[in-house]
């Protein structure tokens, strides 16, 4: 194995507010290399796994994500997923994927109107992405989710699409892992939290793994979705 | 310089005395423009000069060992060791929040997170103390309603986690409703900013949103009591937020605080471009030239008065080193933000305004800011409310109904509808979420954490205001000791009616009486501080409310304690003598629709053992849980332990009191805990040697909370009903309509 620690791209818009919270988890906690990439900027600084982190890009006033898909360093970024890099979007760097097309569909107002920040419930249903292969396929995992605007949905057919094609990779569920409607906090179509695209190397997902990487902060499960990208780097 | 006739009219207008008004000829030697009169009227507005409360909060201990900053400043600042310092404020928007909820309270946000950034502190938590009135109208819940989401609007934006807070329900509150909101910061201890604009010749730099005509006379609005159906016309007097723009701010701010360019900084909070340039000069003892024209503005036609006194939202005037003032616009270019040179520091003690060429304003700094007018108001003393019988009832028929009905009110029901509207885990800090004591954060890249409590029992402080703002500081200072905190210090907001009553006048001086003794005794200095008078509407003022806000300090983060029950088989003690005390108690209002007296007593010397045992016990790892002992007594206290951990308790009550002082009584000066049995004699001898009463009466286990007395069980309840009812009572609340209730 190469002596070369493997490297994150933290993509920052001037709105992130979870770009230092993934920083923590790439650098202190799993002990990897990253680097804050500036959203005029265009060089990803030669990154193994590119992650797009919470918050409002701009405010987010007219819908979450919009105007963040103009950003010059978006078309490093797709270049980077149409490569095959790793590419996470978590909460609203989730919406950021879905309006610049890296991931199909959107996200609506939460059906209760409401922004909710709480801890939920996910089933791992694709445990095969650049993300999830640490998990167990059917793995019930607890999450926080903080967000107003999470409400996933899609066109009939890229729903079928995204079900025959192991795009989804969470569902929200209860602790014993069925999918119910109280168990959802958003109101998304068929409890879907998180999806990927059909190579698995980019996946984006509403509730935040960056706030359970750790035992203190009470859960660590999500500490695997950054370890995942990592082990998939080192040579077999 | 222009001069139009200053008619008595105007004067009146702009809410100052004729006394005042002398002064101010005393202090010019000639008459004030107009512009001149509105920058007076800013100025020594109660909000901005805490005129009439100056004389009785020089009273407060403000010093000790840790204090780096006291009082003065935009925030007080403590050292936590290792190099780094915590920034901390609290601050009320009363006022605008009851006119506009959505926007008084994001806007409340706002200027808190200025306060601690300005000071080169990264925020790192919010907490928000509320007081709303009674919730059975439509216009109660939308008020609730409009001030949670603007708190969480602005906090969840910017990405500053609002991790706890208090929320109560008064009639008193019904037309003034209470948002205090407390923020703090962590910073390195040797680099401190503060609001001085020193150096002549260096440049003034205005940076942020433009300037627009909102908030003119903001400051004044909270300086007056509503009467009639004037909240409506005050309406433009609110100002909107933009948590975008502060974010911008902020981090551009932090990102200069780094490269040593920025010699002073201030928010352009109440009072706008005319109190920060005033209170930058009066400090720092120099003067400024500043051009109005330069002022971004966002309306065209804008005068010299409305830009001077214009309230709008995330603007600073920051004073910089002349050789960097190119990385200083280009830091703040890269952030997007207009930044623009609008004068220089002068020595010439003055503040001059050009506007267009001309100048519209020149006035002395100091007597402005720092020689405002002080009043030493006539006050009466308060005569305390005591008991109107409440020792004569009958006791009622089933304890555990009470419980129930207790743990379902307003007051006592779980807040939860409330905070998982706020993101309350952004940046990763949070180890104690709300619902605990008190809030706990790490400090990542060391082992310690700080606490953070708000805390004031409204009730109490109607019953006796000087005990009862002695109880919120001791009830603060217990709740952090039992995270295993040491409590360090104090912010206060002093929420009270007009000061021209004497009575009112009464209420403030013995609440600051009250916070100054227990500040004293418990060793936790104020070290910042608001103050809000004319919280009345048509001669009905609320009850004092001194909230306070309290940081303490975890040095080893792994000792931390925390309320739920955590083990089958661990026992439980009480640490704290209870009373025969149902005085202003949730028992009393709850169960029998009276707001009788006494306030509880409270001994401060006690309170000072208590926290000391609490924090040897976390320490030497004694603890499986620990929990305050307040608002609804013991058994609500036990009844929080049991639903939040799903683990159920037996205990039997020593006779001697009547049972329900012994469940429901509110005495101060205790609280839970549990320990593996082995403990056991190692938690006795610590309290006997701390001198603090101990009383070992149950075992955590099952799932049922039994109290029993001699044999006979007082309560026996299933811990996931009361769970059930604790955790959805407040949401009801909320969604109800006012005829189902």
């Amino acid at each position: 194995m190469s002596a070369a620690k493997p490297r994150f791209a933290i993509v920052v818009f001037p709105g992130s507010n979870c770009d230092r919270d993934c920083h923590h988890v790439a650098t202190e906690l799993l002990g990897c290399d990253a680097e804050y990439v500036w959203h005029r900027d265009t060089d990803l600084k030669g990154a193994d796994v590119v992650i797009l982190p919470g918050g409002f890009a701009y405010g987010d006033y007219l819908r979450a994500g919009a105007l963040a898909r103009f950003s010059p360093v978006m078309e490093s970024v797709t270049r980077f997923a149409m490569d095959g890099g790793p590419v996470l979007g978590i909460c609203n760097g989730f919406q950021v994927l879905l309006e610049a097309g890296l991931l199909p569909g959107a996200v609506r107002v939460n059906r209760g109107l409401r922004y909710v920040c709480k801890d939920v419930y996910m089933r791992v249903e694709n445990a095969s992405t650049a993300f999830t292969r640490l998990y167990e396929p059917g793995q019930v995992v607890q999450m926080p989710v903080g967000h107003g605007e999470g409400n996933y949905t899609a066109p009939p057919e890229t729903l079928t699409e995204l079900e025959y094609e192991a795009g989804v990779v969470f569902r929200y569920c209860d602790e014993t892992g069925r999918v119910t409607d109280e168990a959802n906090p958003n109101g998304s179509t068929a409890g879907i939290a998180g999806i990927a695209n059909r190579e698995g190397n980019v996946v984006g997902l509403m509730p935040h793994p960056d706030r359970c990487a750790e035992g203190l902060l009470g859960n660590d499960v999500g500490r695997k979705m950054f370890e995942s990208a990592v082990a998939a780097l080192a040579p077999a | 310089m222009t001069s139009g006739a200053i008619t008595p009219d105007l004067i009146a207008e702009h809410n100052l005395s004729s006394e005042e008004y002398d002064r101010i000829l005393e202090i010019l030697g000639r008459e004030p423009n107009l512009v001149e009169l509105g920058v007076f009227s800013a100025m020594w507005s109660e909000h901005c000069s805490y005129k009439s409360s100056r004389i009785h909060l020089k009273k407060l201990p403000t010093t000790g060992p840790r204090v780096i900053q006291g009082p003065g400043e935009n925030a007080g600042i403590v050292d936590i060791g290792d190099g780094l310092a915590v920034a901390f404020k609290m601050e009320s928007h009363n006022h605008p929040s009851f006119i506009e909820p959505y926007q008084g309270a994001a806007t409340g946000v706002g200027g808190i997170l200025r306060d601690i950034f300005t000071m080169g502190a990264r925020p790192i938590a919010s907490l928000d103390s509320l007081r709303f009135g009674n919730l059975d109208t439509p216009r109660m819940r939308h008020l609730v309603d409009g001030v949670v989401r603007g708190i969480a609007g602005y906090g969840n934006c910017i990405g500053i986690p609002t991790v706890g807070g208090e929320t109560t329900f008064h009639p008193a509150y019904d037309r003034n409703i209470l948002v205090n909101v407390m923020n703090v910061g962590v910073l390195p201890s040797h680099r401190i900013f503060r609001g001085r604009a020193e150096g002549a010749g260096n440049p003034v730099i205005y940076v942020g949103s433009k300037t627009g005509r909102d908030g003119i006379h903001g400051a004044t609005m909270a300086s007056e009591e509503f009467a009639g159906d004037e909240t409506r016309q005050k309406r433009p007097t609110v100002q909107v937020g933009d948590p975008f723009t502060e974010k911008l701010l902020m981090e551009a701010c932090l990102e200069l605080f780094g490269m040593d360019a920025v010699v002073g900084i201030q928010d352009m909070g109440a009072a706008g471009l005319t109190s920060s340039s005033f209170e930058m000069a009066g400090r720092a003892g120099s003067g400024l030239e500043i051009d109005l024209s330069k002022v971004p503005v966002r309306e065209t036609g804008m005068t010299p008065y409305e830009i001077l006194l214009s309230e709008s939202q995330e603007r600073m005037l920051l004073v910089t080193r002349k050789d960097r003032l190119d990385t200083v616009l280009e830091v703040f270019g890269k952030w997007e933000l207009e930044a623009v040179e609008i004068g220089r520091v002068t020595d010439s003690g003055r503040i001059v305004a050009f506007f267009e060429g001309r100048i519209v304003a020149d006035l002395p700094a100091a007597p402005l800011s720092e020689q405002a007018p002080v009043y030493d108001r006539p006050r009466v003393p308060p005569t305390p409310i005591l008991s109107r019988g409440w020792e004569e009832l009958a006791e009622p028929g089933s304890y555990g109904a009470c419980l129930r009905r207790i743990l379902a009110t307003e007051n006592v029901a779980q807040k939860s509808w409330i905070w998982t509207q706020y993101d309350h885990m952004v940046g990763t800090n949070t180890v104690e979420r709300p619902g605990g004591d008190a809030a706990v954060l790490r400090l990542k890249g060391t082992s310690k954490a700080i606490a953070i409590k708000s805390d004031v029992n409204p009730f109490f402080c109607a019953c006796d205001p000087y005990r009862g703002a002695a109880i919120a500081v001791a009830e603060a200072a217990r709740s952090i000791a039992a995270t295993g905190a040491r409590p360090l210090a104090v912010t206060d907001c002093l929420n009270f009616g007009s000061p021209e009553r004497p009575e009112i006048m009464g209420q403030f001086e013995a609440a600051v009486r009250g916070l100054s003794d227990a500040c004293r005794t418990l060793s936790t200095p104020v070290v910042s501080g608001n103050v809000s008078f004319y919280n009345e509407t048509d001669g009905r003022p609320i009850p004092p409310t001194p909230t306070v806000g309290m940081v303490g300090l975890l040095e080893d983060v792994s000792r931390h304690v925390r309320m739920p029950f955590r083990r089958e088989g661990d026992l439980v003690a009480i640490l704290g003598q209870t009373h025969d005390e149902l005085g202003a108690s949730e028992f009393l209002r709850t169960i029998h629709g009276r707001d009788d007296g006494p306030c509880p007593e409270v001994d401060l010397e006690a309170e000072r053992r208590l926290v000391e045992l609490l924090l040897r016990l976390a320490d030497e790892r004694r603890l499986a849980s620990a929990h305050d002992v307040s608002d609804g007594g013991l058994a609500v206290a036990l009844a929080e332990c049991a639903m939040t951990s799903g683990l159920g308790v037996d205990l039997r009550l020593a006779p001697g009191l009547r049972p329900s002082a012994l469940l429901f009584g509110e005495t101060t000066g205790r609280a839970l805990v549990t320990f593996a049995p082995g403990e056991e004699s190692s938690v006795r001898s610590a309290a006997k040697a701390a001198g603090v009463p101990f009383d070992l009466f149950g075992r955590v286990g099952g799932g049922r909370l039994v109290i029993a007395m001699e044999g006979r069980p007082l309560i026996d309840e299933p811990v996931a009903d009361l769970q059930e009812l604790w955790t959805t009572a407040f949401a009801r609340s909320m969604e109800e309509s006012a005829e189902v209730l």
